[in-house]
């Protein structure tokens, strides 16, 4: 599938980069989103991005996820370029609640993490079941492995999502907003899940988020990206008021208090663009 | 045999459609007693409901995965314009249904992509397709009996030339749907991820909506324009009542659908009333007895599941 024409990896590197962004930029028509975008994740890295709607932190993913081609520079997942349905990328998306009325177990939909883009009727396999055991227990969904996904709250949806993602062994887990509309505690134990991943396979994490205190305590760097802007650097350089001002080009005060950062004057606001979709949706 | 078991007398099957049935008294309804000689009559016809029933029970549990009953209703109805239009025409109703259904599938499917969208652009064409069909009815000058079939169905009148078109296109249909399935199923339960997984979800999606207009249009042959729903919606939504396992959902509603058409058709033969409504009924009792079982299940599942269960403790940090 890919181009003949395309840069082909060093067979035996020393570990390609999870993601490497070279001098990248995406515009729609002339609405350019970033430019001159360099990013090398490392295996095992976490880094948030964060900003305000509209600045291209979904993009981003897309990006990686093979979906939408940058307009300039190059992107590299895991040392090929990106294409799309790379099995070394796994996605969660943020949590939107699941039709009632599909015919899939817990299990059922784990699996479709493995083969669901396949073609054609599936086959049993005591291979795959076995992996679909394997992931269900990664994240602790093995106690309702056979209950119908539409009869599980929220957090244990999300929770099959992570399996989900994991099931082709990835080497980046993209999260787009994976803790929008989850509870307290569902938002913890899904960043620990992510976090466990990452710690012990070595799995870089690219988390969107416009809320970056509930992972903390997890991230190694922040991308910050603004309309046209970016900063990027540890969480002490870029969650500054002077970075955070400038990127906006207004006045914005972050605060330290204990664990928790907060924002005053970005126009992050929590509405989301897609969380009027999010529809019929059985919030306890 | 089965007439005794039904309980009522008299009647009369002629392999037409009355349209009114007022002046006839239970007597003149049902009739049983030539029973045995009428069921090789509608050998095809028999034929015809199985593989319907089906094919609708295949794709009927697609249908309510994607949440497109209402769709399937709209496309109905235009599936009945296309076959009015070709009523008039004298050409074949076949074809004609069949233009008229995947045309409707079609814009449902490219118009209203999101499902807000997607309901006011199916009521939008709805009304659009009725008129139509009522206008070229009007000017249709044939028998009567063929107008009233278009909406009610017709099946006992299905020829060997028609039920081999059914058939051929019934195979094509289950064939890409197995293809398919996976894929669908896929984009259908979470269509970001499966993008994100490499599906091609702008492709699947009118590619399913075409095939829904095929199984539409043959499935108006036998129960009419006004009742598809019978065979592609209540069927596999019985079926999800009672279990959530992919395979055993599809058995459970290609069960349902063929017993609710084959069924509607044997009960039919004893009596002067169109098939449809014995299929609606059977279909809907089906429906009835599945609900009442998943609540059963529902309850005692609802006493053994508990609470959700949290990750065992493990320290973020330390």
């Amino acid at each position: 599938m890919r181009e003949p024409d395309a840069q082909r990896p060093p067979v035996v590197a020393a570990q390609p980069p999870a993601v490497e962004l070279v001098d990248a930029s995406l515009a729609y028509g002339a609405r350019t989103l970033w430019a001159g975008l360099t990013l090398s994740v490392e295996r095992g890295e976490f880094v948030a991005v964060l900003g305000p709607n509209g600045s291209g932190k979904t993009s981003l993913l897309k990006v990686l996820l093979g979906l939408v081609p940058v307009s300039t520079g190059t992107v590299a997942v895991a040392g090929s370029p990106v294409h799309r349905g790379n099995p070394r990328v796994g996605y969660i998306p943020q949590h939107r609640g699941l039709n009632a009325q599909i015919p899939l177990r817990a299990r059922d939909l784990v699996r479709l993490g493995i083969d669901g883009h396949r073609w054609g009727p599936a086959w049993p396999s005591r291979s795959r079941n076995r992996l679909v055991d394997e992931l269900l227990d990664q994240v602790g969904a093995s106690s309702y492995a056979n209950v119908p996904v539409s009869r599980l709250s929220g957090g244990e949806q999300q929770r099959l999502r992570v399996a989900h993602a994991l099931a082709t062994d990835p080497a980046v887990l993209l999260c787009d907003e994976p803790l929008l509309s989850l509870d307290l505690r569902h938002q913890r134990s899904v960043v620990e899940l992510i976090r466990r991943r990452q710690r012990d396979h070595g799995t870089a994490v690219v988390f969107v988020t416009h809320e970056i205190n509930p992972i903390l305590s997890v991230t190694d760097r922040v991308l910050y990206i603004t309309h046209g802007a970016f900063r990027l650097g540890s969480v002490d350089e870029v969650m500054t008021s002077e970075v955070l001002s400038e990127l906006y080009s207004a006045e914005v005060e972050v605060i330290r208090r204990g664990r928790q950062l907060i924002v005053v004057g970005a126009d992050d606001d929590h509405s989301h663009h897609v969380i009027d979709d999010v529809e019929g949706e059985a919030v306890s | 045999m089965s007439g005794h078991v039904m309980g009522l007398v008299a009647g009369l099957v002629n392999g037409q459609v009355p349209g009114v049935v007022s002046d006839v008294s239970w007597h003149d309804l049902f009739n049983f007693s030539d029973y045995g000689q009428l069921v090789p009559l509608v050998h095809d016809s028999l034929i015809a409901g199985a593989v319907l029933g089906v094919l609708g029970g295949v794709i009927g549990v697609l249908v309510i995965t994607r949440d497109l009953p209402f769709a399937v209703h709209g496309i109905s109805e235009l599936s009945f314009a296309g076959a009015a239009a070709a009523l008039l025409l004298g050409v074949s109703v076949v074809p004609g249904s069949l233009a008229g259904s995947v045309l409707a599938a079609l814009v449902i499917g490219l118009l209203g992509n999101r499902a807000r969208d997607r309901n006011s652009v199916i009521g939008v064409l709805m009304p659009f397709g009725l008129g139509l069909g009522i206008l070229f009815l009007a000017l249709y000058k044939g028998r009567a009996a063929n107008k009233f079939g278009l909406l009610t169905g017709q099946i006992v009148a299905v020829d060997s030339t028609n039920l081999r078109a059914l058939v051929v296109t019934a195979v094509l249909v289950l064939v890409v749907l197995m293809v398919i399935w996976r894929p669908l199923m896929f984009a259908s339960v979470d269509t970001e991820v499966a993008a994100a997984r490499g599906v091609p979800i702008r492709l699947l999606g009118p590619v399913f909506m075409v095939l829904l207009g095929c199984v539409v249009a043959l499935s108006v042959q036998i129960v009419g324009a006004l009742l598809v729903l019978a065979l592609l919606v209540t069927p596999a939504a019985a079926a999800l009542r009672v279990t959530a396992s992919p395979v055993l959902v599809v058995v459970l509603s290609v069960v349902f659908a063929t017993t609710a058409s084959v069924g509607g058709i044997f009960v039919a033969l004893g009596t002067a009333i169109p098939i449809s409504p014995y299929v609606t009924t059977i279909s809907f009792l089906i429906y009835l007895g599945c609900r009442l079982v998943g609540w059963l299940k529902a309850r005692r599942a609802g006493s053994v599941r508990l609470a959700p269960v949290g990750l065992d403790p493990e320290p973020t940090s330390a």
